[in-house]
């Protein structure tokens, strides 16, 4: 008999059911959405802004189907595309009342209609790669080369003012490529220099050398530093990229890592190359300035500023809060002195804070000032596209030397967090080149996706009839199989939220056409041991068994190919891999386990069974042949 | 129905010969044509900017050409692609000027061709649109990304052939895995040679395409082995040659069938992928068309001059313990 136990059955239901389950979010199409995403770092989205643009909407006027609010955007879904344009607009309007000066992105943006209910169980539909749904794709090159250069140019600085703090006279240090050459004239100064760099400098390494009759002190970086630096060029070119993009206002960019030192950007929807490159290619600096506090608590002179009319070397600023303040346009110190900004607390009042770490250099400058302002206050602008925004303005209390200064007061963990992040996300830490670049119109996308599936479903048609002629009532199992197959592996892609590119398409369909070998095999081998005269229910066992470890080993070859391009692929050819592989994975299941689920509920409890239904089964020798087609 | 009613074992071992020197005849044919004509490469590994634009009435491919390298790029390529309103122009690397930027240069001068075959009146606007480009897809890929795709696909292949030997001669035996993968490698020299021989371009996706069918016609060899193995179990009195017929005679019915539908998803999608799929379905279809005669009559006869004979296997039975089944075999 083939029967299988309880527990094989109740798997494939729930398997099917599962995989209907998480395949059903890719029928129900996208619908319209707004998307409101934060620009500045220092605004959080946060749920009373849903209650805001609830009552915005009201009072346009324009009817919603729902608002959803995650971690970094909310998205308000729409009927049509005529009140989503009137929503954007309204939310836009309300959010953003000064357009020069946004806080705030307002995107248009698709969302899936999908119910609510699949979305909370993580059911949501494949991503679109780029060439399916349009946008600009981007692999960036961090100059890791310049990052170093950079940080040995100011190591450099820092050597100097650290022999000179130290009175130890050399004659001369710079930089030679990727080393700094320190060079003496005695050799006990020499000595002196190694000790004093080794406490100061952890991250050099020191070799002794002989340059004619100069004395050298050869300084490399220790390889952990250099990684260090790597990783905190690339993660900070991240962060700045990302803020970036977020102010482009496109939905669901992708800033993700690649290898060790490459950065991959892609923008659906954005078909202005020139634009997106122009905003991630530039550059924003800090800036530390003075703020002219006998003019700023002036009124008749504040009211002059506000105007317009600052009195002449101050520029007008509104401090974040509200209160404008005048701040001096000399320049006190740039972010090119900043080598780290980290969220923390004060000391002694436990107060949320950020603390800076200066060069050297910047550490003397900002000695010198601070010494000569006790009492005054400093603004720290960020300075982008030209135009400044004051982060904070804080009172001098006391002299600060060491390179080590903390901004705090008046601000909450989060900003501290914020104004950290900001502070070091200004500007890049290293040159990026674009080595690849590609845009996709949209015309072209939404063609790509009609030709995949086109593709897929012509081929999966013919394969379905020719297979239910050849192997009738088999045949049609091993086709529901395949389509349990086809189920099963977009489940999973969607499960896994991998995206979907036109190679991606393809592989399915080229799995599909291998996947139908297995049941090939069985049913082949069903014929063979009907034809050798077994009975029809001992064929059905006989057929699944011995085919099965061929199954395997066919599969299994095919699968080392798969790992090898999931391995070694890129960009298209690893999108083509991931499905390659999780189609092989679920076609073993489908067409084994599945499909012999099917025949043992069609054939598994009939004890008098003379034949089946799987095409005619010919012998050799009896011309009359026992024509197996029956019911 | 059934399509295959063979009596007889096919002799196909008798004609080894003969397959083998039409094998090598083929390989030499593929090498000749890799060697002096060498693959076209896309861009994605020799670096370079390509654009796909659309036009609303059939441009003049040479006048563009001409616009081209009058405004500085070296050697444009401009063809017609999928119909004659989609054009494709591929520009090459060069140096001293800075690439990311080619992209936008050569849409300048593309409408300044659109803009030249009207009178460039201001308010001549509706005539001058009638014949603008849209851009449809523009791919730049700097130097470095090629060379490294090339490694990555060189070192690909590697994995692939050194991972399906292991496997292969940890399920059968040496000759065999020695055997399969020589007959498969034959086939990806062929679909390259083809590929030479028509200058088709050899992109990403056809590097995937190549790969996934040396994985799948590999298959191919492991179940006529299977057989192969399983007759000399069960028979005695064989000749090698005989086994090998009767193992290739039993398994020829899965063979075409499986092929068949496989090649019935690649010609859908020669059909209907378009232009983006086409090479794609065309490596494929290669692939499958040769990855049936080599594994058949390639991988075969190689075995049979490697010397393989009965007493591997019943040496190889005696170490199984007691009940297992292990004939494995198909059809």
């Amino acid at each position: 008999m083939n029967r299988y136990p309880l527990w094989k059955n109740v798997t494939v239901v729930i398997a099917l059911m599962l995989g209907l389950l998480y395949t059903l979010p890719n029928f129900f199409g996208e619908v319209p959405a707004v998307q409101v995403s934060s620009v500045k770092v220092t605004i959080k989205i946060e749920p009373r802004l849903l209650s805001r643009i609830e009552d915005v909407l009201k009072a346009a006027g324009v009817a919603h189907n729902g608002l959803y609010a995650d971690q970094n955007s909310i998205r308000v879904r729409l009927a049509d595309s005529d009140s989503q344009l009137k929503a954007k607009d309204a939310i836009e309007r309300a959010l953003n009342p000064d357009p020069t000066d946004a806080s705030y992105s307002v995107a248009l943006n698709l969302l899936s209609a999908s119910p609510k209910w699949l979305s909370d169980m993580h059911a949501l539909p494949m991503y679109l790669g780029l060439d399916l749904r349009g946008g600009v794709h981007f692999l960036l090159q961090v100059d890791m080369k310049g990052a170093i250069t950079k940080r040995l140019d100011s190591t450099a600085a820092d050597l100097r003012s650290l022999m000179r703090d130290k009175n130890v006279r050399h004659a001369g240090i710079n930089r030679e490529g990727q080393n700094i050459a320190i060079k003496f004239r005695e050799a006990d100064l020499r000595e002196k220099a190694k000790a004093v760099l080794a406490d100061n400098q952890p991250d050099l390494l020191l070799v002794e050398a002989q340059d004619g009759t100069d004395l050298k002190l050869v300084a490399t970086l220790k390889p952990e530093a250099h990684k260090r630096i790597q990783e905190f060029a690339i993660k900070q070119n991240i962060t700045t990229l990302h803020n970036r993009i977020n102010e482009l206002g496109v939905a669901e960019p992708v800033i993700q890592q690649q290898g060790a030192d490459r950065i991959v950007v892609q923008l659906p929807g954005v078909q202005d190359t020139a634009k997106a490159k122009d905003i991630l290619g530039r550059t924003a600096t800090l800036e530390v300035r003075m703020v002219d506090d006998e003019a700023s608590d002036n009124p008749a002179v504040m009211d002059l500023a506000m105007k317009g009319q600052p009195p002449v070397g101050t520029e007008y600023f509104v401090e974040r809060g509200g209160r404008g303040l005048l701040v001096k346009k000399q320049v006190v110190l740039t972010g090119e002195r900043l080598t780290d900004a980290q969220p923390g607390f004060d000391s002694q009042t436990q107060e949320p804070a950020v603390h800076l770490t200066l060069d050297s250099a910047g550490a003397r400058i900002f000695k010198d000032v601070t010494r000569e302002s006790v009492g005054k206050r400093m603004a720290i602008l960020l300075i982008e596209k030209g135009r400044g925004e004051v982060v904070t303005a804080p009172v001098i209390r006391t002299e600060i030397g060491g390179g080590r200064v903390q901004i705090s007061g008046r601000m909450s963990t989060v900003e501290a967090n914020d104004v950290a992040l900001l502070l070091r996300a200004g500007s890049l830490a290293a040159p990026m080149d674009i080595i690849e670049e590609r845009t996709i119109g949209p015309s072209l996308g939404a063609d790509n996706i009609k030709k995949g599936f086109d593709s897929t479903i012509w081929g999966f048609a013919a394969i379905a009839l020719f297979m239910s002629s050849y192997y009738l009532l088999f045949g049609l199992v091993s086709v529901l199989a395949l389509s349990a197959n086809l189920l099963f592996l977009v489940a999973l892609l969607s499960l896994l939220q991998a995206t979907l590119t036109l190679p991606g398409i393809a592989a399915i369909a080229l799995t599909l056409g291998m996947a139908i070998d297995a049941n090939v095999l069985i049913n082949e081998r069903v014929r063979e041991e009907l034809r050798g005269g077994s009975s029809p229910q001992a064929s059905i066992t006989a057929g699944y068994e011995r085919a099965w470890s061929t199954i395997l080993d066919s599969n299994v070859t095919t699968l080392i190919a798969g790992v090898a391009l999931l391995i070694f692929g890129s960009g298209p050819v690893r999108g083509f891999a991931v499905v390659h592989c999780l189609g092989i994975l679920t076609s073993i299941f489908s067409s084994v386990v599945v499909s012999r689920g099917l025949i043992n509920l069609i054939y598994g409890r009939r004890r008098k069974l003379d034949k089946l239904s799987i095409g005619q089964v010919w012998k050799p020798g009896a011309e009359s042949t026992a024509a197996g087609v029956a019911k | 129905m059934e399509f295959f009613r063979i009596r007889k074992d096919i002799p196909f071992m008798r004609h080894a010969l003969v397959f083998n020197i039409i094998s090598l005849i083929t390989f030499l044919a593929a090498v000749f044509f890799l060697a002096t004509k060498g693959l076209h490469f896309s861009i994605e590994f020799t670096g370079g900017t390509l654009l796909e634009v659309a036009y609303t009435q059939a441009p003049d491919l040479e006048k563009i050409r001409k616009t081209l390298e009058a405004d500085g790029f070296a050697d444009p390529q401009v063809q017609n692609f999928g119909s004659s309103r989609d054009v494709l122009i591929r520009v090459p690397l060069a140096k001293n000027t800075e690439s990311a930027k080619v992209g936008e240069r050569v849409i300048e001068s593309l409408q300044k061709v659109a803009g030249g075959t009207q009178s460039a009146g201001a308010g001549d606007t509706a005539a001058n649109a009638a014949n603008t480009p849209t851009l449809k897809r523009v791919e730049f890929v700097g130097p470095q990304v090629g060379k490294e795709l090339a490694e990555d696909g060189a070192l690909a292949l590697l994995l692939v052939i050194i991972g399906i030997v292991v496997y292969l001669a940890f399920r059968f035996e040496w000759r065999f895995a020695v055997s399969a993968i020589i007959a498969n490698l034959h086939d990806v020299i062929i679909i390259l040679g083809v590929f030479a021989l028509f200058q088709w371009e050899f992109s990403l996706p056809v590097l995937a395409a190549v790969l996934a069918v040396l994985g799948y016609s590999v298959n191919e060899s492991v179940i006529v082995f299977d057989r192969v193995r399983e007759t000399f179990k069960k028979k005695r009195g064989l000749t090698t040659p005989q086994v090998l017929d009767h193992a290739i005679t039993s398994t020829i019915s899965r063979t075409i069938i499986t092929h068949g539908s496989t090649q019935m998803m690649a010609t859908s999608m020669l059909i209907f992928g378009g232009a983006a799929l086409h090479y794609f379905a065309m490596a494929l279809t290669i692939g499958i068309l040769f990855g049936i005669y080599s594994s058949v009559l390639v991988a075969s006869p190689l075995v049979m001059w490697m010397g393989v004979s009965r007493e591997q296997f019943i040496k190889a039975k005696k170490d199984k313990p007691e009940g297992t089944t292990d004939d494995g075999a198909c059809v």
